[in-house]
């Protein structure tokens, strides 16, 4: 979460309400669970980290709001977070996603490039797993075993073809 | 050691102005004696048109195209043939089966083009037919044998030239997770046995039984991944 903000900010400075309203919008029904808190909490928290400043802009009548802005310290930590390739290789597929939403939106990474590195990992660990099955005789209780994970490793990398094919078509 | 395939500069365009659809866009490749190589990528990115050029099915706009150090890409239609019978199998995604023809002689006919006596062929498809664990169903018609299986007879068909590249366009496109998982299981064996495998897919585990995979996109190689020879086991 700390990273997802820190990359919305990185695109342009924005106080709470408005990175709450991105996310609801990027999470659709899956955005419910995200509590109106949260996103307060992961600011604050960040600031006190020293990863983002906040400055107080008056709006005539209404009351001041805050608008946050990284510092040179959190937009390290975006990048590094950015370029670093979930090591599970099976990331969830909203921690993924929200970071890909958060590259295109921040331009700081191709969401694209991002998926392929991602695809390489499941794709050498679909590798392992699967010649793994192949060494078994077929139809054993190890093979079936084995036959979830490769079926389950399918099925991410199915998914993640989508999102490249989705990045792709935004960027033309 | 010499590629057996060596690819440069490879182009394939069609139509033109705002029309024109970069299918092939300038590739280069090198293919090892023995390797295995999948090339994946979404729909329309050209892969087929890659695979056909490479197996002189179709002929480039640009670029060259060596098989075992001879250029193919600008034979004649007859020089063509001749070449994709002796030294090269093709596996397509719809089988291309002959219906009237049982699953032996299926696997017999190139044999027979390529001027085998009738005898040599049969030994031959026999032989392979029951590498890819069809013997019992020999002399059976394709429309009695299901998808995988037809795509088996058609492995064994490529193979009986004995060709020095075996190129496949989605050899599971038409098959369910099971059948698939026999003809993965052939192309598994195929690469341990060192044969030189073009396999075009959109199947991940077919993908991942390669030993190299490249990814297209807009008619360009855009990514490359090299498989450990061992990992798990
Ligand atoms: N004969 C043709 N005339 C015009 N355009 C063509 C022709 N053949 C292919 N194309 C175009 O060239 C591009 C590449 O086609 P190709 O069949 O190689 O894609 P592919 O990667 O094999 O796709 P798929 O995964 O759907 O089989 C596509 O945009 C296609 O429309
Ligand atoms: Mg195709």
């Amino acid at each position: 979460m700390q990273d997802v903000l820190l990359a919305l900010l990185a695109k342009e400075p924005a106080h709470g309400y408005d990175l709450r309203a991105r996310l609801r919008a990027a999470l659709g029904p899956l955005g419910g669970d995200l509590n109106d808190g949260q996103v307060y909490v992961t600011l604050r928290r960040l600031e006190k980290a020293g990863l983002v400043t906040a400055r107080l802009v008056g709006q005539g009548d209404r009351p001041d709001r805050k608008v946050y802005e990284p510092t040179p310290a959190g937009r390290e930590r975006v990048a590094r977070w950015l370029a670093d390739v979930d090591p599970a290789a099976r990331p969830a597929p909203t921690d993924l996603y929200l970071k890909l939403v958060a590259a295109a939106s921040s331009r700081l990474a191709d969401p694209v490039d991002i998926v392929d590195a991602q695809r390489r990992e499941l794709l050498r660990r679909l590798a392992d797993v699967q010649r793994a099955a192949l060494a078994e005789p077929a139809g054993s209780g190890p093979a079936l075993l084995l036959e979830g994970a490769v079926l389950r490793l399918q099925a991410d990398l199915r998914w993640l073809d989508a999102c490249a094919a989705h990045w792709t078509d935004r960027k033309k | 050691m010499e590629p057996v395939l060596r690819v440069r500069r490879l182009r394939k365009h069609y139509g033109a102005g705002g029309g024109l659809v970069r299918a092939v866009d300038d590739v280069d490749l090198d293919v090892a004696p023995g390797e295995a190589l999948a090339v994946v990528g979404p729909s329309g990115c050209g892969k087929s048109t890659l695979l056909h050029m490479l197996g002189a099915l179709d002929r480039p706009d640009g670029g060259r195209v060596w098989l075992g150090g001879e250029r193919i890409d600008r034979l004649s239609e007859t020089a063509a043939a001749r070449l994709r019978r002796r030294a090269i199998g093709f596996v397509f995604q719809a089988f291309h089966l002959v219906d009237e023809l049982t699953a032996r002689e299926n696997v017999e006919l190139p044999a027979l083009l390529a001027g085998a006596s009738p005898r040599a062929a049969r030994r031959r498809a026999a032989a392979l037919l029951d590498r890819v664990g069809l013997a019992d169903r020999a002399g059976h018609l394709p429309a009695a044998l299901s998808g995988g299986q037809r795509q088996r007879v058609a492995v064994a068909r490529a193979l009986v030239n004995d060709p020095g590249l075996l190129l496949a366009d989605e050899p599971t496109g038409n098959l369910d997770t099971a059948a698939a998982g026999d003809v993965l299981r052939l192309f598994a064996e195929l690469r341990a046995e060192g044969r030189t495998l073009v396999v075009v897919t959109h199947d991940a585990r077919i993908a991942a039984a390669a030993d190299r995979l490249i990814t297209m996109r807009d008619g360009a190689f855009v990514d490359q991944t090299v498989f450990a020879p061992s990992g798990l086991v």
